[in-house]
Order: C-alpha cells, then sequence, then structure tokens
C-alpha cells in the first residue's frame, strides 16, 4: 500500500506543466475572443467607416441589445436550461408597459413596475412548469413562445384595437423613463446608447454572480449534473427557477429599451430573436448541455453578432450574406466547444 | 487480498473499543421497508451504526442495498418501520435534512459534477461565504487552501485545485468525496460501493481511507458486494437480498467463507447447474458452477444438490 500512496503522491510528473497561454485556452470565451478579434480586424481592413468613433458606438449599442438579453440566456445555458420564449416575452412586456399605463391613463412608470412583475412572472412559470413536469425546456418554452405571440396580437387589438400599442409620448413620467432606458451619453463627441453601459454592468454583475458567490458555484452545478447538485444539498428547483426569472429581468430591461426608443412597440416583433440570444451564447463558449461557459463570453458573442450585423452595411456589401456570415461562426464555435468540453471529460486514471 | 491470508482471529484481536460510547445507536433502523407503487424494494431491514465503527451490507444487484441508502441519505422516504438518528425517530424530507443530521453519503457516481474544478466540487451546497447581504461572496482563497490541505491530508498532493474533478482518476474522485464527508462533520458517512469500478490497488487504497474515517470516530456504512472487501474492515454485516435482510451478524459471529457463502448462494448454484445441464450448456460451464458449489458446500457443512 505504501506504493499506491507513492504513486498518488506525485501526480505531478503525469500531468505536464500548463504554461499561461495554454492556461488562458482553457477559458471558456477564448475561442470566442479569437474569433472577434480576427473579424474587427478583417471588417477594420475592408471598410474605413467601421473604425470610426460613430460607426463603433453603433456597433457597440447593436451588440447591447442582444448583449443584455445574452446575459440571462448565457446563465440560464450555464444552468443547464433553454428558453425559447425570450424574443416574445421581451414584446409582452414593453406592451404590458405601454398598454397598461395608456389604458388606465397612470404614470408610465406604473406600466414599467407592472412590466416588471409580468417578465420576472413569465419566468417564474417557465421554471416551475419545467421543474413540476420535468419535461425538456425546449418543450416547455416553446409553448410559452407560442402562448405569448398569442397573447401580444390578441390583446394588442383587444384593448388598443391595432397591431401596435398606442403612442405613449405625451403621458406622464415618458421623459424620466426614457432617461433611464433609452437615453445616451456624449464621450468624445460621440454619444453612445447608454444601453451599452447596462450592459456592461450586467455583463460584470453576472460574472461577479457565477464566479465570486456560492449561487454560481450552484448555477455550475445545476447545469453540470443536477443529481449530483441536489444529492449535496444544492437547492436544483430554486436555482433553475431563478435563472428563468433573471432571464425575465433582461427581457423586462430590453422590452423598457424598445418601448422608450420610440413610444410603441410592434405587438407582431420579437420572433426569431431568442435564438439571436442563444447563439450569442453559444458563440461564447456556453454548452449547449449546460455546466460550462461564462457571461463575458455571451457579452462577447453579443459583440461578434453586432460587429458582422453592422460591418456588412459599413463595408457595403449586401446584407443578405449575414445570415450565412452567422451560421459559420455558430458553426465553428460549436465546434471549438465540443473540443473544450472533450478535454474536460477525458479522464485521466 | 486473497481470502486464506485473512484471519479471523487476528482481526478480532486488533479491533479497537469504539472511540466514544453512546448509550443508544448514532443510527438504527427496525423493520424499515419501502414499496414503490405495487413493487416492494425494501422489507424488514433492521440495522445498527455506532461511532468508530463499520457496517457492511452487501447484496448482489438489485438486493436493495441503493433502496437502503437512498432511504437514510434522504432521497426517499421508508413507508414503513422505524428511523433512529441519536435515539430520535427521524424520517428525512430531502437529502439536506440528512446531511443537516450528520449523515453524509459518498455515492457511486459520486456526486460530483465532472466539469467544475475540485474545489467548488469540495464545497458544493456548503460555500464559504464572506461579507455581508447582497454583497456576499465566496471565501475563493480559503476554499482551495482547504481543499488542497485536506486533499493532502488524504494523500494526494495536488498540484492545481482548478482543474476540473472530471480529470482525475476513479480513485482520487472517491478521495475527494470521501475528504468532503469527512470535512464537513459527518458523524454518517455512507459509501456506496466504492471499490465496485476500482482495480486491486485503488480498492485496497479506497479501503485504508475506510479504517481512516472509521479511527476517526465515524460511523461508516460501507455498501459493496465484494465479502472480501467488507469482511477485513466491518464490524457488522447486514446481507440483503431480493429486497430482504438474510442475515445481520457480528464479526465474532462470522467468517469470511460464511459470509462467501451466504452471499453466493449455494441453492440458487444448484439450480442453475440444474438449468444449465438440461439446456444442454456447455460442459465446461456446468463444471466450473458445480465446483463452485463443492467449495460452498465445503464451506458451510450443507448439501444442495
Amino acid at each position: 500500500m505504501t506504493q499506491v500512496a507513492v504513486q498518488l503522491k506525485a501526480p505531478d510528473e503525469r500531468v505536464a506543466k500548463r504554461n499561461p497561454l495554454q492556461q488562458l485556452l482553457g477559458r471558456p470565451e477564448v475561442g470566442a475572443l479569437v474569433g472577434a478579434i480576427v473579424l474587427f480586424i478583417f471588417f477594420a481592413s475592408v471598410s474605413q467607416t467601421f473604425i470610426q468613433p460613430a460607426s463603433f458606438a453603433t456597433v457597440l449599442y447593436g451588440s447591447s441589445t442582444i448583449g443584455i438579453m445574452a446575459v440571462g440566456v448565457s446563465l440560464l445555458m450555464i444552468g443547464g436550461e433553454f428558453d425559447l420564449s425570450t424574443g416574445v416575452a421581451v414584446i409582452s412586456s414593453a406592451l404590458t408597459a405601454s398598454m397598461f399605463s395608456w389604458y388606465f391613463s397612470t404614470n408610465v412608470w406604473v406600466g414599467v413596475l407592472l412590466a416588471l412583475a409580468v417578465s420576472l412572472t413569465i419566468g417564474f412559470i417557465n421554471g416551475w412548469i419545467l421543474m413540476k413536469t420535468k419535461l425538456p425546456s425546449f418543450i416547455v418554452t416553446l409553448a410559452t413562445f407560442l402562448m405569448l405571440t398569442g397573447l401580444n396580437l390578441g390583446l394588442t387589438r383587444m384593448i388598443g384595437g391595432g397591431v401596435s400599442s398606442p403612442s405613449i409620448s405625451t403621458m406622464d413620467g415618458y421623459t424620466s423613463a426614457q432617461a433611464v432606458f433609452s437615453s445616451s451619453v456624449n464621450i468624445g463627441g460621440v454619444d453612445v446608447k447608454n444601453t451599452v453601459f447596462i450592459w456592461i454592468v450586467l455583463v460584470a454583475a453576472a460574472s461577479w454572480v457565477l464566479l465570486r458567490t456560492k449561487v454560481g458555484n450552484w448555477i455550475f452545478a445545476v447545469g453540470g449534473d443536477a443529481n449530483a447538485a441536489r444529492a449535496v444539498g444544492v437547492p436544483v428547483k430554486a436555482t433553475k427557477i431563478g435563472l428563468f426569472m433573471a432571464v425575465g429581468f433582461c427581457g423586462w430591461i430590453l422590452g423598457m429599451h424598445n418601448l422608450f426608443a420610440f413610444d410603441a412597440v410592434q405587438s407582431g416583433e420579437g420572433v426569431g430573436n431568442e435564438f439571436l440570444y442563444i447563439i450569442a451564447a453559444v458563440i461564447g463558449g456556453c454548452l449547449l448541455t449546460g455546466g460550462y461557459g461564462s457571461a463575458v463570453g455571451g457579452a462577447i458573442g453579443a459583440f461578434i453578432f453586432g460587429m458582422a450585423n453592422k460591418g456588412i452595411v459599413y463595408a457595403q456589401w449586401n446584407p443578405d450574406w449575414f445570415k450565412f456570415f452567422l451560421g459559420l461562426m455558430l458553426l465553428l464555435a460549436t465546434i471549438v466547444n465540443l473540443i473544450v468540453k472533450r478535454r474536460a471529460d477525458s479522464s485521466k486514471g | 487480498m486473497n481470502a486464506k491470508q485473512i484471519d479471523q482471529q487476528q482481526l478480532l484481536r486488533d479491533e479497537k473499543d469504539p472511540l466514544t460510547h453512546t448509550p443508544v445507536h448514532l443510527l438504527s433502523l427496525e423493520n424499515v421497508g419501502k414499496h414503490y407503487g405495487n413493487i416492494v424494494a425494501l422489507t424488514d431491514v433492521t440495522m445498527a451504526v455506532d461511532n468508530g465503527r463499520v457496517t457492511c451490507v452487501l447484496g448482489d444487484n438489485g438486493a436493495g442495498k441503493s433502496t437502503l441508502i437512498k432511504i437514510i441519505a434522504g432521497l426517499h422516504q421508508h413507508d414503513e418501520g422505524v428511523l433512529h438518528v441519536m435515539g430520535a425517530e427521524r424520517k428525512f424530507g430531502s437529502p439536506r435534512d440528512a446531511l443537516d443530521a450528520g449523515i453524509a453519503t459518498v455515492y457511486q457516481d459520486l456526486a460530483v459534477v465532472p466539469l467544475m474544478p475540485i474545489w467548488r466540487n469540495f464545497f458544493l451546497g456548503s460555500e464559504l461565504t464572506t461579507g455581508v447581504g447582497p454583497f456576499k461572496s465566496m471565501d475563493v482563497q480559503k476554499m482551495k487552501d482547504i481543499t488542497k490541505k485536506e486533499l493532502a491530508d488524504m494523500g494526494i498532493d495536488l498540484r492545481d485545485v482548478e482543474q476540473p474533478i472530471g480529470q482525475l482518476s476513479g480513485g482520487e474522485r472517491q478521495c475527494v468525496a470521501i475528504a468532503r464527508a469527512v470535512y464537513f462533520g459527518a458523524k454518517v458517512l455512507i459509501l456506496d460501493e466504492p471499490t465496485a469500478a476500482l482495480g486491486v490497488k485503488q480498492s485496497g487504497v479506497v479501503l485504508r481511507y475506510i479504517l481512516q474515517a472509521r479511527d476517526r470516530g465515524l460511523g461508516v456504512i460501507f455498501i459493496t458486494h465484494n465479502p472480501h472487501h467488507a469482511f477485513p474492515v466491518g464490524d457488522r454485516f447486514l446481507l440483503l437480498k431480493r429486497g430482504k435482510s438474510i442475515g445481520y451478524y457480528d464479526k465474532k459471529d462470522i467468517t469470511l467463507d460464511e459470509l462467501t457463502a451466504q452471499m453466493a448462494g449455494g441453492a440458487e448454484l444448484a439450480e442453475l447447474a440444474h438449468e444449465l445441464e438440461q439446456l444442454g450448456g456447455h460442459g465446461d460451464v456446468v463444471k466450473e458452477v458445480q465446483g463452485e458449489m463443492a467449495g460452498v458446500e465445503h464451506s458451510t457443512g450443507k448439501a444442495y444438490t
């Protein structure tokens, strides 16, 4: 037995020392970071406009509208679940705020707070049904997606009599709400939308939660192996429901931005956007199967999306090609993720 | 581990008194039963666990071992009988309840999350935190240091506790799981088939940890289907078969050969030999089974044919 002890005491010689570069390559978001740098250099070289501060602010703004949702969706995917209802839930939130305050002629802020409650409730219901039925989240949230799409169209026509919510620009509280959810900050002569800052704050907060709090530990655990997590006392159900509610919260912020960027919302919008958020998270290194990824990765994924989206315009190409680019990025990112997971899973026993 | 080398008298002489004497058992089960719908998974099981003692639960696949530990670990609730912890009747609603009562389980699949770093796994569900209110964060450095130290005490010197636990070998992962349970002040340690997937040497290492845990005063429940692993470390033996208890012995009342015979089930072997013969089974196989039968008969003094 002494032989065994000796063998166990010296595992170092069986594990090669990793240099800092290799250690960096082990991070989930590195693939996306490399992709982002390559894409940036590429667009910077083909288009002069792309690197001008004003255009770059536009790219950042485009990225932030995806990125705010990608924060919540990334956390949810690390927690091992999926949400297909996010795209329309954003619009549901915006419609709730505008229709309620318009119909009851209240201060806009009342509608905004009600929308927050509705968004969190949608998240809670998604998570609760999932935990109760143990159905795949794909099915449950697909059902929510369809129901919300119908509700958005149906209720808007019933209450407002059209496909778009009535304008609320003249109502009490509109100006202050617009200042919070959709304003610009002038930095060095360039107008930067405040959603960019909200996005950065959300990413920082999510990263802190994920890496430095016990809730973050639980999120990784419920996504990596829910049974193991439950066995050591992690509240799996509460964690997953909480994650769906976090997605709801992000949806509320984006919904409010969509509302106050103009003064009305189209009830049929949002369909298909849920995939953009998931794509951002996947490109950013979150595993579809859960248990691995980062909030920063989701942010980089959103940034890649923003660059490709606007870069094609600045390079004066036909935007038809955009979806092709996106598909290619997604494929490459998933392959990189697959290699990462295989390496992490392989036992050296 | 050659059976012939294990001398019962030697083992009994080396037996130490329990480290602490409690008037009641640390954990005891009386006539505990469990059924899933109309399937009876476990009936009438009685056993006890004491400080500094190892209670072995032996049985073949489907004998009810897993059901038994799931009841003790709080994953399932029993339908019949009573479960006492320190003399008080308990029924665990969740694994958290059992953990809070000092019962820690090292599962066959180890309840570790392969993609997560070792230190995160070590403290999963019992994270150390600093700070107050919404800004409460994990004390990462302290957790890493403790993980490293606790594993070093178990004889594993890890270079990097950041490495995903999935990269460790089976024996090492087992050690992490045991070290985790010991560190979090478990009074009762349940080990579910810890040696099942391990080679001979690694099994030896794990058996040594079982004795270490025992010597630290823990009550250990060691679940296995291998009497050669159970006998050297166990103080009490509960034998299960088809959800029923077929024997509950103190070490002084049973020998390894008897234990093996009970496990193997002489009558069943005889039946199998007949069946194989009738089916025109391969001569060698029949002979092998008959040979094994003869061995069982020899050790128990009973004839099954």
